[in-house]
């Protein structure tokens, strides 16, 4: 069922990278990287209610979810989250110059 | 030998801060260094019988058998005397005819360079290092041709012979690899043992053919013959340097340095004496057409290059000697007639036969030497070429199957020869004038001593023979790989030999005779038969090649962002698609657990969500929808024990939402802009993708996870980082160096959208 998921997100995102729209294709990175976070997320796999939260009395690691993906991910979304952020602008600031959102325009006016 | 070496590479670079007194004598001063080469070889190769070989070997890259080897046999010694001593007569020849060009000192840095180069090629015996030389060669006679660069001619003719003789030496390079491999070393010394072995390789003949390739393309034979005329654009001294006495004999060099080694073989014989024997023939007979003195020669040189290269070919004791004397013969006459050329051209300031003429008068003394060089060239007495052209003819009749061929194509070009040297000689020293642009008057001694040494030399070797023989015999014995000797004389008995020589001769003179009548003809047979040139063919090539890389990067590099990106989705989803189906790993065995009700419910809102920003019309609902996506990926993570993702995901999105709201106010509406067959493909494309990725997640079930390093980071939370919430402590701790990493990246992204966003206003 999450592997659905996975696979509709991250269809979506090619769909989207692939529109000719800049706006489209900043939420094509979106939700590519979402898949991506979330395919990462699941190949650890899965384990409910049990946040990696250890205290004098650990218990077993193995029961636990694994901390390392979670790390990993984390990172992948503030860094994601930049790059939006970084292409909005760009985005914004291109298109007050352009006064185009379309790509193969901007391929033209390079031109 | 190796200091020799370095020093002429020093020299050419010595030559532009040479003080200024020594201006005018450049090329004097230069002259000693090759004419000290000279003597030295000469002192060295006293006694030198052919078996003697010495050589020194400095490691380079033993392990790729480089190593830089300098071996001095009889073959070295023979190329070495010719080098270092036409190229001192050619300085000092080149210190008068370059006297009014500007630049003189690139022209001897470049001469310098060259000399050096092939004085390397020559003594080298490691096949490596000889084809450094011999790009070397390459190299500097490009600098050397394209001289007058000023004019266009002179870039193209230096350009084409770069291309063809770089190309044949990357074809070299090839079979020097070959041989290497199939015997292991690229020592010539090696792999003359070998040679047996490397003969009856299965790579040989590809070998052959490569290395073949190389002495074609430098050597001028045909079909690449037509660069050295071209390269007539060169200054005269370079063209009586380079392209009669060494450049082009360095494919000849090759041929007899690897002739013990890939020769004596069928296809040795039929490839080399074919091509050598076509070359000579085509050569001789476009020579007759020619008008300017320099193309004349150019094609009567290759003519010659080609007989050398056939009589290696045909490979007997008796051709051999033929090719080495020929070899010597070809130079002394060829590089006279060459300066010679430029004395007549630097006097009267033209080098069109049919405008020269009565040059006997104002010029007699190099009319004699010019007489007697084509006397050496048409292969009559008393001169060294007669012996030449006997020994030429002797040879072809040893020859066992193709005999009658090459006789035809033998006698054929030597009647050519005769005919045109005496056509030369007769339309440019005694023929009434056509009227040249300055009045010749007789030329200064540094001129003159170039041709009046050689033809000296070649007189009297002519008449004694003999005295020859020790710097032929040698060479033939080292090509041979045993004792040779050689007896040479003018008068050889009246046999078959001597009655070819007589029709040549006698058919060659009557050919002048009727010239009026038959050079239109062929002129005009000429005309069509060589409608087709191969220097025209040539340049298309090239031109035709370099638009079609052009097309080829238009095509690649199309410059649309989308279809970059589909590419690289289509190449991975085929890919990924190819290796599921080779290993048949679609067979996910995955136990469906069962997920709570709540989750499901929440999985099938996200996807909606996210079919909808697919689709979506407006940009605000694109926009929801994807917030809506993301919060259910927050809500995942949470419900799945991972605590700071959902927070960080929250917030993540949260200001994503924030922002797009922000500038949405200033973007415009969402436009279809693709056509609805492109989206279809996309959609398809998409799908694709996204359903290897479904896979790959089925799959990723089975990855056996690898625990201890989780494991050390929950034991040692608490103990080493004091931390409650471990991913907490993996980032700011064990990880910290990476968290500030991505900290930099974060702020360097929160800099770029300022400055961005600031610099908009500050516009407007």
């Amino acid at each position: 069922m999450l592997a659905l998921l996975v696979g509709v997100l991250s269809s979506t995102g090619v769909y989207l990278l692939l529109r000719r729209s800049v706006l489209k294709l900043v939420l094509g990175i979106i939700f590519l990287s979402n898949a991506v976070n979330l395919t990462i997320f699941i190949a650890a796999g899965l384990v409910q209610g049990k946040p990696v939260f250890v205290s004098e009395d650990a218990a077993n690691p193995a029961d636990m979810a694994d901390p390392i993906p979670q790390a990993l991910i984390l990172t992948a979304i503030v860094i994601s989250f930049g790059l939006v952020a970084f292409t909005l602008a760009l985005k914004y600031k291109y298109f007050s110059l352009s006064d185009t959102d379309d790509l193969d325009e901007l391929k033209e006016l390079e031109e | 030998m190796t200091i020799l070496l370095l020093l002429s590479f020093l020299s050419a670079i010595w030559v532009p801060y040479m003080p200024k007194i020594l201006n005018k004598y450049k090329g004097s001063v230069l002259a000693s260094l090759p004419l000290s080469v000279f003597i030295l070889t000469l002192a060295r190769g006293t006694g030198l019988t052919g078996m003697t070989s010495t050589s020194t070997t400095y490691e380079w890259i033993p392990q790729l058998g480089l190593n830089i080897t300098w071996t001095f046999d009889g073959l070295s010694y023979l190329f070495l005397l010719l080098v270092s001593g036409i190229g001192t007569l050619i300085l000092i020849y080149a210190n008068e005819y370059m006297k009014h060009y500007p630049d003189k000192d690139r022209f001897y840095t470049f001469i310098m360079l060259f000399m050096a180069s092939m004085m390397g090629l020559v003594l080298s015996g490691n096949l490596l290092v000889l084809f450094l030389f011999w790009e070397l060669t390459s190299f500097t006679s490009f600098f050397l041709i394209s001289f007058k660069h000023e004019y266009e001619k002179a870039r193209q003719a230096a350009l084409q012979s770069l291309l063809i003789t770089v190309m044949g030496g990357l074809a070299l390079f090839g079979g020097i690899i070959l041989i290497g491999q199939m015997a292991g070393s690229f020592e010539i010394a090696d792999l003359m043992e070998k040679s047996g072995e490397i003969k009856s390789h299965r790579l040989y003949v590809p070998a052959l053919i490569l290395v073949l390739a190389g002495v074609v393309t430098k050597s001028a034979q045909f079909p690449f013959h037509f660069w050295l005329p071209g390269a007539m654009q060169a200054p005269t001294p370079v063209s009586a340097y380079l392209h009669s006495a060494t450049m082009v004999k360095a494919g000849i060099f090759l041929l007899a340095r690897l002739n013990p080694v890939l020769g004596g073989t069928p296809q040795w014989m039929i490839l080399v004496s074919l091509i050598g024997g076509l070359t000579m023939f085509i050569g001789a007979y476009l020579s007759l057409t020619q008008t300017d003195l320099k193309a004349i020669l150019a094609y009567t040189t290759v003519s010659s290059l080609g007989t050398m290269v056939l009589l290696f070919g045909i490979d007997t004791q008796a051709s051999i000697e033929a090719a080495v004397l020929f070899i010597i013969i070809h130079a002394f006459y060829k590089a006279s007639l060459f300066m010679i050329a430029g004395m007549i051209d630097h006097k009267t300031g033209t080098r069109d036969v049919t405008l020269l003429g009565e040059l006997w008068k104002p010029m007699p003394k190099t009319f004699i030497f010019a007489s007697l060089a084509l006397l050496s060239m048409a292969g009559l007495p008393p001169m060294l070429g007669f012996i030449g052209k006997e020994l030429i003819y002797e040879a072809k009749i040893q020859v066992p199957d193709i005999a009658i061929i090459l006789m035809i194509l033998g006698v054929g070009s030597n009647i050519f020869m005769v005919w045109v040297s005496t056509m030369l000689g007769y339309r440019t020293f005694i023929e009434k004038a056509g009227g040249m642009p300055k009045p010749p008057n007789e030329n200064g001694w540094r001129m003159l001593l170039g041709p009046f040494v050689l033809v000296l030399l070649s007189l009297f070797f002519g008449l004694y023979p003999a005295s020859i023989s020790g710097f032929v015999e040698p060479a033939i014995s080292t090509i041979l790989r045993e004792p040779a000797t050689v007896y040479l004389s003018l008068w050889h008995g009246f046999n078959q030999v001597l009655l070819l020589s007589i029709l040549t001769v006698a058919t060659g003179f009557s050919l002048f005779l009727l010239r009026k009548k038959i050079i239109p003809v062929l002129k005009k047979i000429n005309s069509a038969l060589f409608s087709i040139r191969f220097a025209d063919v040539f340049n298309k090539l090239i031109i035709g090649f370099v638009s079609l890389s052009k097309k080829k990067t238009a095509v690649i590099q199309h410059g649309y962002h989308r279809f970059y990106l589909m590419t690289i989705f289509v190449a991975a989803t085929v890919l990924i698609w190819f290796q599921i189906y080779y290993t048949r790993g679609w067979n996910v065995d995955v136990e469906y657990t069962r997920q709570p009700y709540y989750v499901i419910a929440l999985v099938i809102i996200m996807m909606g969500a996210s079919l909808i920003t697919a689709i979506a019309k407006s940009r605000l609902t694109a926009i929801i929808s994807m917030g809506v996506v993301g919060l259910g990926i927050a809500l995942l993570y949470l419900i799945y024990s991972a605590v700071d993702l959902a927070i960080t995901q929250i917030l993540a999105e949260t200001l994503t939402l924030v922002l797009f709201v922000l500038v949405l106010q200033k973007l415009p509406r969402f436009a279809r802009l693709s056509s609805r067959k492109s989206r279809i493909r996309d959609a398809i494309i998409a799908v694709a993708a996204g359903s290897f990725m479904t896979i790959l997640v089925l799959k990723s079930f089975h990855v056996n996870y690898n625990h201890p390093i989780s494991d050390f980071y929950v034991r040692n939370s608490l103990p080493g980082g004091f931390g409650e919430n471990v991913v907490n402590v993996i980032l700011v701790d064990f990880r910290a160096l990476d968290t500030l990493g991505e900290i930099t990246v974060l702020s360097i992204a929160a800099f770029g959208v300022y400055s961005l966003v600031k610099l908009n206003k500050l516009k407007k």
